[in-house]
């Protein structure tokens, strides 16, 4: 296929995917400022939400103090932050655009009336009436713009690239809300060697809003059918094959639909994300936290981005002519 | 100006036989329904992303860009009859223009012959010297043809539209004829919005057109390439019928291309692929002759491929359409059809031109002068409405001034009657009210043959009294239906 074609492909999934997390994130916030809690813990949460993306010095230039209102404003109809759900699903259905002749008619017909739709719900004031309804619609829209892909496409080379964008988003973004999550409850390494807490301590409503915005919980609840402790939470975001939201379970993705599109260039980039996988695979949570969290998700992060540079140097811009 | 033929009315408002079964339906019709049925197409135009796109505009629910094509839900219907006529008319001539442009670029038989004078053609601006002496597949030019066909009341007939009017060229349109993806979208509405229309009627298809363009583009790939690679070239997402360059891509199964993903080695053109490149045989191109190839034409063009044409003239690539079309479908060349379509076929035309004057020669050059009023006076070169004179609106003043004009330089002009265009009942604001169409057939050539689809693209000028019927400038659609008895 065009490498052209695939780039529009691999970032189409791409944002799809990021518009769904980012509603996920904006929602387990939202609910859990419903509970009872200081100002500053709720501040934290919204604070700890822009850090994830990395975008806590682009909202500073635009908006003064960091409440609801404002982080949820600039996360998700400021068509200036390239992270909003409006930018998202935006960037989602222009690169659909410029192939849609690339993808079958439910596919394309999906992500144009997202859009479509967004735009109405925001005009209709939708979001502010209930941000809860307005989220869930957005994970439904990236649901159904999953299945409708999985479930009409040819499984081609089209496909193999879609899901490449998925994954490889997904453990992007699985791996920045365990960061800034285990990160921001401690103001430091939560399992670094010295500082380590008595897990008890723990609220258990901010580790169950973690395993809700990935759909977790119940998740959870089967596979341990124990009390919720943060070194599970980790163990099932990280190292459970079977859990879909997973480093683990994404890299498994990447790997396989990679191989099904190897060329000539792409053997190194294969290796790596093989690489990759296989730590996951035989990794162990208590190695993991015993060398610190966030030092281990910082390296995943970097090794995630440059799995994506590779992709596009072999796939989808390649310089030689 | 003559009193228009309507399509649906006959004298005395009598309902045509082709129409008599759609009027007694129609009549049953609750309004309210008709106007949710409009809602409901343009919901459905919107959701297919059926647009085409505006530059600089931007709407406020964030549809940005892009516009619908307003669809009329009142079908244009033609007898069988007179589409069999049409259809032989448009093969005979779609088949007389490809062999003038074979002509114009090897041997120029017909200017040796004097009939198309030889600086009309060579000093023309869409002449292309590049081409002369190259050999294209099966001697075809244009494998896609766009004819506009309008229906005027017979110019001989008095006013009231008796008989049954006469079909007419206006014009040939053999570079990139655009459209098509609106036939086809067209009747894929109506059947999905008055399913009932269609077991009422006998309505021959038209869903099979992306197949036979495929079998054309296939059948004109250079010689020895048995599994040719085809794709589309557009100019990108941004262009105006970007909607039709995918729609016809994926309708064909084939790749859309931009200028940037084509490259040229070797002598051969290859498409930028996750698997490396990949030879291309077949380029049906929307990207008009000026663009195609920097290192040719236009410098500056970002949508084209550097080295295209040398790869074109050793063969190694199709083009569709050919370059140097454009020689055939200009307008000071219109008028010399009828006498190609003699020359090459031994056939007299069995479609009209409309009758036309050529200043150039002294004697049509006296009758336009003294009937500047009645006529229309264009530019041979003029496009867009610029350079021209429309009799009967124009002021005596403004008439003495062209009339200077035209003295001073007769052979730039041609001039034809005030055709008006025939109606059909189209659904307004108001409700039910007759506006002016036109109908672009679409003839696809390869050296194996020539074949249309029943009916084309009706457009329909939505204003009151306009005959304009571009879809810039407020024009609508309509489907097109030709009757299987």
């Amino acid at each position: 296929m065009l490498s052209r074609t695939a780039d529009h492909l691999f970032w189409m999934a791409r944002y799809m995917e990021r518009a769904e997390n980012t509603a996920r994130m904006l929602d387990v916030n939202y609910q859990t400022a419903l509970l009872p809690q200081t100002a500053a813990t709720a501040e934290q949460g919204w604070s700890g939400l822009l850090s994830i993306s990395e975008l806590t010095q682009s909202f500073r230039k635009q908006y003064d103090e960091v409440t609801a209102q404002n982080v949820m404003a600039f996360m998700v109809r400021n068509e200036s932050n390239p992270s909003s759900i409006m930018a998202c699903l935006n960037a989602a259905r222009e690169n659909a655009r410029a192939v849609r002749g690339a993808l079958t008619t439910e596919v394309w017909e999906t992500q144009n009336q997202t859009w479509l739709e967004f735009n109405r719900l925001l005009k209709d004031n939708a979001f502010d009436r209930d941000p809860g309804a307005f989220f869930e619609w957005v994970k439904v829209r990236s649901h159904q713009s999953r299945g409708v892909t999985v479930g009409t496409m040819l499984m081609d080379d089209s496909l193999h690239f879609l899901r490449i964008g998925t994954f490889l988003e997904r453990a992007d973004n699985t791996a920045r809300l365990l960061d800034v999550k285990f990160h921001a409850l401690t103001g430091g390494d939560y399992f670094g060697a010295d500082n380590v807490k008595d897990s008890q301590e723990v609220d258990f409503y901010h580790w169950s809003a973690i395993l809700r915005s990935v759909s977790g919980f119940e998740v959870y609840r089967k596979v341990y059918r124990n009390v919720i402790r943060p070194e599970r939470v980790a163990e099932l975001l990280i190292l459970r094959p079977d859990m879909p939201r997973s480093l683990a379970a994404c890299m498994n993705e990447v790997v396989a639909n990679l191989e099904q599109v190897a060329n000539e260039q792409s053997s190194e980039t294969r290796r790596r994300a093989g690489r990759l996988r296989s730590d996951l695979q035989y990794g162990r949570i208590d190695e993991i936290l015993a060398t610190g969290l966030h030092a281990y998700l910082t390296s995943f992060l970097d090794r995630v981005n440059d799995l994506g540079f590779g992709i596009s140097r072999d796939f989808l811009v390649p310089t030689a002519a | 100006m003559k009193a228009s033929f309507d399509e649906m009315h006959g004298a005395e408002q009598r309902v045509r036989e082709q129409y008599r079964t759609y009027q007694s339906w129609l009549d049953r019709q609750p309004q309210a329904q008709m106007h949710a049925r409009r809602d409901e197409a343009e919901m459905i135009f919107r959701r297919v992303g059926i647009t085409f796109a505006v530059y600089g505009a931007k709407d406020e629910d964030g549809a940005g860009t892009e516009r619908l094509i307003p669809f009329d839900l009142i079908p244009r219907i033609i007898p069988k009859q007179e589409w069999v006529d049409m259809e032989a008319g448009l093969v005979q001539r779609v088949t007389a223009l490809n062999r003038f442009i074979h002509d114009v670029y090897h041997g120029q038989d017909i200017l040796k012959a004097g009939i198309v004078p030889a600086e009309q053609v060579l000093k023309n601006n869409q002449y292309r010297a590049e081409m002369q002496g190259v050999n294209v597949p099966g001697d075809i030019y244009s494998h896609i043809s766009g004819i506009d066909i309008v229906r005027a009341a017979n110019l001989d007939t008095p006013a009231g539209g008796a008989g049954t009017g006469t079909y007419y060229v206006l014009e040939d349109n053999l570079r990139v004829p655009s459209g098509v993806s609106y036939m086809l979208e067209n009747r894929k509405m109506m059947m999905r919005l008055f399913p009932e229309l269609f077991s009422m009627h006998r309505v021959a298809p038209v869903a099979h057109y992306p197949d036979l363009l495929l079998e054309t583009l296939r059948a004109v790939a250079p010689a020895g390439v048995n599994e040719p690679t085809v794709v589309v070239l557009t100019p990108g997402m941004y262009n105006s019928a970007y909607f039709e360059h995918a729609f016809l891509a994926q309708q064909m199964g084939v790749e859309l291309v931009e200028g940037q993903d084509l490259f040229v080695r070797g002598g051969f053109v290859y498409m930028r692929t996750t698997q490396g490149p990949k030879r291309v045989d077949v380029i049906y191109r929307r990207v008009d002759d000026d663009f195609l190839d920097p290192s040719v034409f236009r410098k500056d063009s970002t949508l084209g491929c550097a080295g295209l044409l040398d790869v074109y003239r050793a063969g190694n690539i199709t083009l569709s359409n050919a370059v140097g079309t454009g020689i055939a479908d200009d307008k000071s060349i219109y008028p010399y059809v009828p006498k190609m379509i003699e020359f090459y076929l031994g056939e007299k035309p069995i479609l009209q031109n409309v009758p036309t004057h050529l200043c150039r020669e002294a004697e049509d050059l006296a009758y336009v002068l003294g009937h500047m009023d009645e006529l229309v006076i264009k530019e041979v070169h003029g496009a867009g409405g610029y350079g021209m004179l429309v009799g009967p609106a124009a002021t005596k003043a403004e008439i003495e001034d062209f009339r200077a004009v035209l003295k001073a330089n007769p052979s730039n002009y041609i001039a034809q009657p005030t055709l008006s265009l025939s109606t059909c009942p189209t659904f307004v604001e108001a409700g039910i009210a007759p506006r002016h169409i036109d109908l672009r057939p679409y003839v696809l050539s390869s050296g194996k043959g020539v074949q249309t689809v029943p009916g084309g693209l009706t457009r329909v000028a939505l204003k009151e009294g306009s005959l304009v019927v571009n879809s810039s400038q407020g024009g609508g659609t309509k489907d097109t239906w030709v009757l299987e008895d």
